[in-house]
């Protein structure tokens, strides 16, 4: 296949195959064997005043305190209220790590939901959810709500209505309460979880201990009143639901109720505190503010200080302060705030400060771009953050306690290094909920790099930039005595002085990029790379990031539904490159597609300046929204049974 | 190099005998590299204890040559830079050195909000009305109509007032040397210094090679007969706040601060300007967490925290 002039391989842009689109014709068939605890559930409403995010986190956690598998991500617009939200939670028996494109149970809170609104209409698709519904789903919609039914024009599935007002004013006054709607309309988000219990058979109790955990002690009368909510939707909700037993229900596992349900920005900020991070900074942004605020909440009891600052070329540069003063610090930004930190990036590298770690939750650009979805377009920024060549690590995590631990790790890089440390999240990762037995810290090394101190060099002066084998020079902490030295973000001698004799350039060159082939041949595999599958495929997945989850959710599916055995190639390290493992899977592999959430295939270019192998298939999303576990089946299939080039990926 | 604690410590301590300025002949930095020195054995603390940051430029050069920690880091980045390193070590007396265009140019948003932080660190501007590394451009400070021999053209951006905006920004110390007055510097960098909270001193210096308005001859007032440079102290200006409680003093004290920085022309105006005794960052810090009011980030902050608890609230 000839690469089309935009330096792509596959056809030309025009002639792309565009895969999705029509409604899924049926449940996911792998789940056929479990329906029980198997759920796609989702929730659709306005931003702020429809209570979606807190019906669907209070659901997940009733499930994952339930002992089930959950995996919850959020589709969201730049706004504050009012726009549409949509939240899915999606539960079963073994651990899930994607969404699914079907929806078994659709809770509506408006029409938007159901059929988008207009200026989704100049397109051929749709922006609602309810032909996601599989058929024999239910979707519990407000009649009190301007929903108009007979829009609703599928007879395969079916329509539960409850007016969620009245059934919240009954349940006040059913306790003897006055019902006041400015106190308590707030409990109309009980009435799809109430509702969904119902239908799922599911204990309203689960619920019920959740919001007395959460109501603040001079609120606790309010749990009475929620629980009467709860049960008076779901006996609604079972009423109109009268005909049969609906197609999933939930069972709980105690035996496997003690695990975490936790988001990507949580698990990262907690494993800052674990490593020992005393200093974040950030300017506000989506989706990466979540981190800091986490953190934030935590400075009255573990020792770091979270600076918000006025910009993010000044969030980087006090971090690099820090760093070089001998705190771990971090900064944590998406690609707009990255794009600002790009100088000081290069200023710790050419000054060889231990750090920062710069997290960097990838959304949709470029410029503000698509502020609130996923992408995966700013690894080759990443790479190349600055101006000039200099070292740095760049690490992408695949998931929430991939992100904890790599995030731990990556201080620990920082440090020893003397160089700044990049991972590469996403939006995926730091909004979605996820069920976890634990991060994975505790049994992680620390190290802090080598130090220098007065006994080290006698009565010679201290060289910050010595020239040492390894290409590290032992640090002296600001403060230590003895130690002072001054270095430079211009070219500088072993001492730190602005120099710019060709010898000196060289050797400070050599030294500081060899830190790469030093990292590069000390950081253990699993930090480089993760293998997944069978070793002897007929097709092998390549990713990176945060597809890791509906890829890795996907190869059981691909084997037990469509007979393809595949296996999953998951470069974790991008700078330094593994490049001689990537080169030997690769070789050794049958039918190789890349999987990126981005439109140049980014990883595949980095392969082919890596190891010479250029990928042809593709399967490429850069419509904002993240992989599911299906559009990776879809993909793989579709790749297995033709040559197909770039295959591109959308389903909204 | 390596200084023992007991030695005395002089203007000597600080120097560094194998690193020598690149500045020009006459460069007023000459004259603010020399105040620094003598401040810090004003001051006594030892070299290790010090850390200077700078910004980009002739002025960015400062900590070269000095013996202390120091930082050049990048234009108009230094005071962000100096905010980590004073975060991460409390110990440590940070001073900050940049030029006028560093600063209140490309720097002057980072000038804007150290100055609503108030980190217990000192600030010193080398401020000569241009870009000297790059041949002579118009500094923010160069006014509206001026044109030195280097500029093609008059200036037609008005002036940046740095000591209005430092006002504005909540300085809680200000104050005006002249890099040829070396007694006088010596002594506000000192007070700068030691005044808790974020100091602000706006330098006037000669740059001999790109600047023929704001020359020596200029400062000395040649033309007009008299010394263009006044003492705030000998005409009984008093900038410092005596009740920070009294909100009609810190009004009245910042007028009149405001006032004097606009005198510009016959009579240059040098003193400090302004001062206020307010809670400083590290206050606000301590206040969160008890432990930073004694401890700095380096001591607390280490490896391996129990996160347990924080794990379970997810559970």
């Amino acid at each position: 296949m000839a690469a089309s002039d935009n330096g792509l391989s596959g056809e030309s842009i025009g002639a792309d195959s565009v895969a999705g689109g029509e409604h899924p014709k049926r449940p996911l068939a792998g789940d056929d064997v479990m329906k029980e605890n198997a759920l796609s559930w989702m929730i659709g409403g306005p931003a702020l005043t429809g209570g979606v995010n807190r019906s669907a986190e209070l659901f997940a956690k009733a499930c994952a305190r339930a002992g089930l598998y959950v995996f919850s991500n959020v589709e969201y617009h730049s706004n504050i209220m009012g726009r549409h939200i949509s939240y899915r939670v999606r539960t079963s028996d073994v651990p899930v790590h994607s969404h699914v494109e079907h929806v078994d149970l659709l809770l509506a809170l408006d029409a938007e939901t159901l059929f988008g609104t207009p200026e989704y209409q100049d397109y051929q698709r749709h922006g609602g959810h309810l032909h996601r519904l599989a058929p024999d789903g239910v979707v519990v919609l407000d009649s009190q709500a301007k929903i108009d039914h007979s829009a609703i024009e599928r007879d395969d599935i079916h329509v539960v209505a409850l007016a969620y007002d009245d059934l919240v004013r009954e349940s006040v006054e059913e306790l003897g309460v006055v019902y006041n709607a400015r106190r308590h309309s707030v409990m109309r988000n009980m009435v799809p979880i109430g509702a969904s219990c119902a239908l799922l058979d599911f204990d309203i109790n689960h619920v019920v201990s959740l919001v007395a955990e959460v109501l603040p002690a001079h609120r606790q009368d309010m749990v009475e009143m929620n629980r009467h909510v709860l049960l008076h939707a779901a006996d609604q909700a079972r009423r109109a639901y009268a005909k049969e037993e609906f197609h999933v229900t939930l069972r709980p596992r105690p035996e496997r109720n003690g695990h975490m349900l936790i988001k990507g920005v949580d698990a990262v900020g907690i494993a800052k505190i674990h490593a020992g991070c005393g200093f974040q900074t950030y300017y506000p942004i989506a989706p990466a503010s979540d981190e800091s605020v986490m953190l934030e909440r935590h400075q009255t009891t573990y020792p770091i200080v979270v600076l918000q600052a006025e910009d993010e070329v000044a969030s980087m540069n006090m971090a690099v302060g820090a760093a070089h003063a001998g705190v771990r610090a971090a900064t944590s930004t998406a690609g707009p705030g990255f794009s600002l930190m790009a100088e000081g990036l290069g200023f710790a590298s050419i000054t060889e400060a231990p750090g920062p770690v710069v997290v960097l939750w990838q959304r949709g650009g470029p410029s503000t771009g698509l502020p609130t979805r996923q992408s995966q377009q700013d690894l080759r920024f990443a790479l190349q953050p600055a101006h000039g060549e200099f070292p740095h690590i760049v690490v992408a995590p695949g998931d929430a306690r991939e992100a904890a631990r790599i995030t731990h790790m990556a201080f620990n890089w920082g440090d020893h290094y003397q160089i700044p440390v990049v991972v590469l999240a996403d939006k995926f990762i730091a909004n979605s909920l996820v069920t976890l037995d634990d991060l994975g810290l505790d049994d992680l090394p620390i190290d802090r790099g080598e130090y220098w101190t007065l006994e080290m060099n006698g009565s010679e002066p201290y060289r910050r930039h010595r020239l040492t084998e390894s290409g590290i020079s032992p640090r002296a902490v600001f403060g230590t005595p003895g130690g002072q030295f001054v270095t430079t973000s211009d070219e500088h001698t072993e001492r730190g002085r602005i120099d710019e004799q060709v010898e000196n350039r060289i050797a400070q060159m050599d030294k500081r990029m060899q830190k790469l082939d030093l990292a590069s041949s000390e950081i253990p595999d699993e930090w480089q790379y993760d293998f997944v599958g069978p070793d002897d495929a007929d097709v092998t997945i390549v990713g990176w990031g945060s597809t890791r989850g509906p890829i890795t959710d996907a190869l059981p599916v691909l084997e037990s539904d469509h007979g393809i055995s595949a296996n999953f190639l998951q470069i974790r390290l991008l700078r330094p490159f593994p490049t001689t493992v990537v080169h030997e899977k690769l070789s050794r592999a049958r039918r190789v597609v890349l999987v990126e959430d981005n439109y140049m295939g980014q990883l595949g270019l980095l392969i082919a300046e890596q190891t010479g192998i250029k990928l042809e298939r593709m399967a490429l999303k850069y419509d904002g929204r993240p992989f599911s576990q299906d559009e990776v089946v879809e993909a793989v299939c579709e790749h297995h049974a033709a040559d197909i080039g770039r295959l591109v990926l959308s389903h909204p | 190099m390596v200084v023992a604690d007991t030695e005395r410590i002089t203007a000597k301590t600080f120097g560094v005998e194998d690193s020598h300025p690149d500045w020009c002949g006459g460069c007023g930095d000459f004259g603010i590299l020399s105040a620094v020195k003598q401040a810090l054995a004003t001051l006594g603390r030892p070299p290790h204890e010090v850390a200077v940051i700078s910004g980009i430029g002739c002025a960015g050069k400062l900590p070269h040559y000095i013996n202390s920690y120091g930082l050049h880091t990048l234009h108009g980045r230094a005071l962000n830079v100096a905010t980590g390193v004073k975060l991460a070590n409390q110990n440590l007396e940070v001073l900050v050195a940049g030029g006028d265009g560093d600063g209140y140019g490309i720097g002057a948003g980072y000038l804007v909000n150290s100055g609503r932080r108030n980190l217990n660190i000192a600030y010193l501007v080398h401020n000569n009305g241009v870009y000297g590394l790059t041949k002579g451009q118009a500094a923010p400070t160069m006014r509206r109509g001026q044109k030195t021999k280097g500029m093609a053209e008059a200036a037609i951006q008005e002036s940046v007032n740095p000591i209005g905006l430092a006002i504005a920004s909540g300085y809680t110390f200000i104050a005006r040397g002249y890099a040829m007055a070396q007694r006088d510097l010596v002594s506000l960098i000192v007070q700068a210094v030691r005044h808790r909270g974020t100091a602000l001193i706006d330098i006037l210096q000669p740059c001999p090679i790109y600047n023929d308005l704001m020359t020596i001859d200029f400062f000395r007032g040649r033309d007009v007969g008299h010394n263009r440079i006044y003492r705030l102290e000998d005409e009984g200006f008093d900038g410092r706040v005596h009740d920070p409680s009294n909100p009609d003093e810190i009004v009245a004290k910042q007028q009149a601060a405001i006032a004097k920085s606009f005198e510009w022309g016959d009579r240059i105006p040098t003193g400090v300007l302004y001062q206020v005794a307010a809670p400083t960052y590290e206050d606000e810090l301590a206040g969160r967490l008890p432990e930073l009011g004694t401890n700095s980030l380096l001591d607390l902050a280490t490896p391996g925290q129990d996160i347990s608890r924080l794990e379970d609230a997810y559970r």
